[in-house]
């Protein structure tokens, strides 16, 4: 494929990068206005006095030792999350990619399904197992909610995902006959393992993880509800001295300290990606599956499977068990009563309120993550894979901080947006777009000129080789990334629940507020909202399954 | 090159549509919006301001405005995001602002001057600011400890009287408290506390505290509800802790509530554990219905709005002659000589304060 790509480039090297910077404009546009406008206008707040910039601030914030304690904590959590993650999931990318079994479609499906769900249901869920008169609380007494261990588990059952889809999606494309050949020359199966294997492997691995830690590095959700007033994470810390303590130079400077981690992590991983995009010799992934042979084989099946059943499917189950624990769907009826107090519309309302609001952030997000896509098609130069990077960005970047600094940056003309319905899902859409990039990317970059030749070479139209050519392919990732932003966008929590108007709740943000209050019809309803934000975002991801194409997206 | 191009207008113009198509079905919900249409009043507060649809249909009526309110978290943030957005404000009156957060609303020029018609019958202990009448006094409480009379009855135990008492070892591991960065009543727990121990004395204070086992919770509804053993929501969550920070409304909201209604209250009041509350409502700096949001506040300290407070937020009107109900001082007597701390105290010392608690209880 880089062949078709040399081959034309000498001819329309010119206006291929005015092509590109054009293409450019809009997403730079999009990400200056909506993302750096606003991050830059909160922290300014917070580290601009009469016009100079505090600096000095900065000591002064690490100097105090409850925020070292937090960035460590932060560090910490996200390194033992992820080398949890890795062992644990490893194992499942294994199985996924070299067995056949039946059920391995919807199973791969099933393994997703945590990763696309709102770190809020996540929270709630694993409440509903280790909180109080959770599962674990009636059978043995034992409670987990306020110690380490729940925010570790809930992370490993967030992102095994990634490493089955990152390393597993791989894994399976790997020819087998190459350990064959190394072994076939004598190499001992571990050596050929660790000489063959391995080193295709891990750049995937080194990805995947660096994606684990980035997402666990910037956790919101799932600290707060399970880590209770004692555990902070950078974002949890930028939350409380933005929202509660109301210290906003405190908020500013750990908004910039997590900027400079996040930039960091994606810059190795930037690296490690294109480490991952050499040559490897790559073949469909149904050759290499094949069903499990003798004991051993059968044994990793069963524990996999069994890992995921204990550690995947009980939460869920229970999240939906608990919604069902009142006689006549109590807790859903209650859904539709706006007399709870809490907001002024029936908390199903939120339902509808998601819905359009996801909806409309996925047009952003595709629109935004398509041109981006697009303009990254062709061979980077540094300018590119700098734009590549800032892309990445709103990933890392506290959701609290974006929200905040819309509510103050884009209040007035021409940008006063701060009383439409736009301000959400535009917020969103932020977080969507790198997931269309990542989606797209591959898929464009994979297009074949030669195919398109060799459709004209046979007669056929311009208008007719793309329809053939092009669309079919780019129509499935686009549906792909569509499905990604969709879910992502429904699932938004940290900067959403700064900008929905109270009126207006989303699905996560009425969760969160149901579950502040206690009372078991709070609780209820909490568990029942989480039940249908789960199911919506499972549906869209089965859909998506039936569209996917290839197997190594990043995510 | 050509077929990239369109590939991407394709892409582009198919996403724009929808876009338009969206925002055109969505600009619908957004015309509930106040805007310049003087009709509409709105009313930003907290996630516990409750009253009556009655009352406030009275005053729509009077008034011949509507009134929209709008609920946004609880009372710090809702305060906190007020500040943040003042410059346009998402509506006209903000109500819920406490004495213990009333300093960084004024500081940060949250509210425009007005004085409420009949302010004049406004209790004088309770008026502050009087110079520029930037916030009028809406409703006071007083938090205090509550304890759970069954606990201490079936333990042969003295409930604690006063904040000494919740240090001694009988009381080992029996107090929850909320967090005094997110919650207004564990903020007021730990200013009564440096109000009663002095700017050296709180810290000592809380480390025995600590030492003798309190428990801290995020909110008033999880330590109440869930870990409160003499709450009826707690007796169903078999909650064990018999000593919580809460009101000194608190028992009679037990009766008022209990299903079936007790003859008495299930729980007491710590009578010298007690730091007093005012909440204060104001007219918004760049208020767009200005007019509006005057009528409002002139209504929310008459007699109908004070009177109908008690039994919704159980609160005490704050105006003269405004009828306490009856349950109110048959189950719970007002707390005898609360901690108070003069608002200028508290700006000078809140953040300092609570950032100390926090490294030395939560950390």
């Amino acid at each position: 494929m880089d062949l078709a790509r040399t081959e034309v480039a000498p001819r329309k090297g010119r206006t291929g990068n005015a092509a590109r910077l054009g293409l450019m404009a809009v997403p730079v546009a999009f990400f200056g206005i909506f993302f750096a406008y606003p991050v830059a206008a909160i922290v300014a707040r917070g580290l601009k006095v009469d016009g100079v910039w505090q600096w000095g601030r900065i000591g002064d914030v690490l100097g105090q030792s409850d925020i070292r304690h937090v960035l460590w904590f932060t560090t910490w959590q996200a390194l033992v999350s992820t080398v949890l993650t890795l062992l644990i999931a490893l194992p499942g990318a294994y199985v996924f990619a070299r067995f056949d079994f039946r059920g391995k479609q919807i199973l791969r499906a099933v393994v997703t399904v945590p990763f696309v769900l709102p770190t809020v249901v996540v929270g709630t869920a694993f409440l509903a197992i280790v909180g109080r008169r959770g599962l674990l609380d009636q059978l043995w007494g034992v409670r987990l909610d306020t110690t380490v261990w729940a925010i570790l588990i809930a992370h490993v059952f967030f992102n095994y995902a990634v490493v089955v889809r990152t390393v597993g999606g791989l894994w399976a494309q790997l020819d087998p006959r190459q350990e064959e050949a190394a072994r076939m020359l004598g190499a001992s199966p571990m050596k050929a393992w660790r000489k063959v294997t391995l080193p295709a492997l891990g750049p995937a691995v080194a990805a995947a993880a660096l994606m684990v830690f980035l997402f666990t590095f910037t956790s919101f959700g799932v600290v707060q509800i399970l880590g209770g007033p004692t555990f902070s994470t950078l974002e949890v810390e930028i939350y409380r001295q933005t929202s509660e303590i109301f210290d906003l130079s405190t908020a500013a400077v750990l908004t910039i300290i997590q900027f400079a981690a996040v930039g960091a992590i994606l810059a190795v991983h930037a690296w490690t990606v294109r480490r991952r995009e050499t040559a490897l010799r790559l073949v469909a992934p149904e050759v290499t599956a094949r069903r499990p042979r003798g004991a051993g084989q059968w044994a990793l099946l069963a524990g996999v499977l069994a890992s995921i059943a204990v550690l995947l499917v009980m939460p869920l189950a229970v999240l939906v068990q608990r919604s069902l624990d009142a006689p006549g769907f109590a807790y859903y009826k209650a859904l539709t009563h706006d007399d709870g107090g809490i907001f002024l519309v029936a908390p199903i309302e939120a339902i509808g309120n998601s819905l359009r609001y996801a909806l409309a952030a996925t047009v952003i997000a595709v629109l935004i993550g398509g041109l981006a896509a697009a303009a990254l098609t062709r061979r980077a130069g540094r300018l590119v894979r700098g734009f590549d990077a800032l892309l990445m960005l709103p990933l890392g970047v506290s959701a609290v901080t974006v929200g905040f600094g819309f509510l103050i940056a884009l209040d007035e003309p021409p940008l006063d947006l701060r009383s439409t319905w736009l301000l959400v899902p535009l917020a969103q859409a932020l977080v969507g777009v790198p997931f269309v990039v990542r989606t797209m990317l591959p898929v464009l970059r994979a297009v074949d000129g030669r195919l398109r030749e060799a459709a004209a070479v046979l007669g056929a139209s311009p208008w007719r080789v793309w329809r053939e050519v092009d669309l079919p392919m780019v129509r499935r990732a686009l549906l792909v990334a569509a499905g990604f932003a969709f879910a992502v966008s429904l699932g938004e929590f940290g900067a959403t629940v700064f900008i929905a108007r109270p009126d207006n709740p989303t699905l996560p943000v009425a969760v969160a507020r149901l579950l502040g209050r206690a009372g078991d019809l709070n609780y209820g309803q909490a568990m029942a909202l989480s039940t249908i934000l789960m199911v919506v975002c499972a549906v869209a991801l089965l859909l998506l399954e039936r569209v996917r194409t290839s197997p190594t997206g990043e995510f | 090159m050509s077929t990239t191009i369109s590939r991407i207008t394709a892409v582009v113009t198919a996403a724009g549509l929808g876009l338009v198509t969206l925002s055109a079905c969505g600009s619908s919900d957004s015309g509930s919006d106040g805007g310049a249409g003087s009709k509409t009043v709105t009313l930003v507060s907290h996630d516990s301001f409750v009253y009556s649809k009655a009352v406030l249909k009275a005053f729509e009526k009077q008034s011949g405005y509507k009134v929209k309110v709008l609920k946004d978290g609880d009372a710090g943030q809702a305060v906190n995001k007020a500040i943040l957005t003042k410059d346009n404000p998402q509506g006209d009156v903000f109500f819920g602002v406490d004495n213990t957060l009333l300093s960084r609303a004024l500081d940060n020029g949250l509210f425009q001057s007005y004085e409420a018609k009949g302010s004049q019958a406004i209790k004088s202990e309770y008026r502050v600011d009087q110079d520029k009448h930037r916030v009028t006094p809406i409703d006071s409480g007083d938090i205090c400890v509550n304890y759970d009379k069954a606990y201490f009855s079936e333990h042969k135990l003295t409930p604690p009287a006063s904040l000494d008492d919740l240090i001694k070892p009988a009381y080992k591991n029996l107090l929850v408290t909320e967090n005094a960065s997110t919650s207004s009543p564990g903020l007021g727990f730990l200013l009564g506390t440096a109000a009663k121990y002095g700017d050296d004395g709180w810290q000592g204070y809380w480390k025995k505290l600590k030492a003798n086992g309190v428990k801290v919770v995020d909110g008033w509804e999880q330590a109440y509800n869930d870990e409160f053993s003499g709450s009826a929501g707690g007796k169903k969550a078999k909650a064990d802790r018999p000593l919580v920070v809460s009101y000194a409304s608190s028992p009679p909201a037990e009766v008022i509530y209990g299903d079936p209604k007790p003859k008495t209250a299930p729980t007491g009041v710590s009578a010298g554990t007690c730091f007093r509350q005012v909440e204060y409502a104001g007219l918004l700096s760049n208020a767009k219905n200005a007019k509006g949001g005057k009528a409002l506040i002139d209504f929310l300290v008459t007699k109908q709005f004070q009177e109908d407070m008690p039994l919704n937020m159980f609160v005490y009107p704050v105006v003269e002659g405004a009828q306490v109900p009856a349950e109110f001082t048959k189950y719970g007597p007002a707390a005898k000589d609360p901690e108070t701390m003069a608002p200028a105290k508290i700006a000078a010392n809140r953040d300092q304060w609570v950032k100390s608690w926090t490294s030395l209880v939560l950390k």
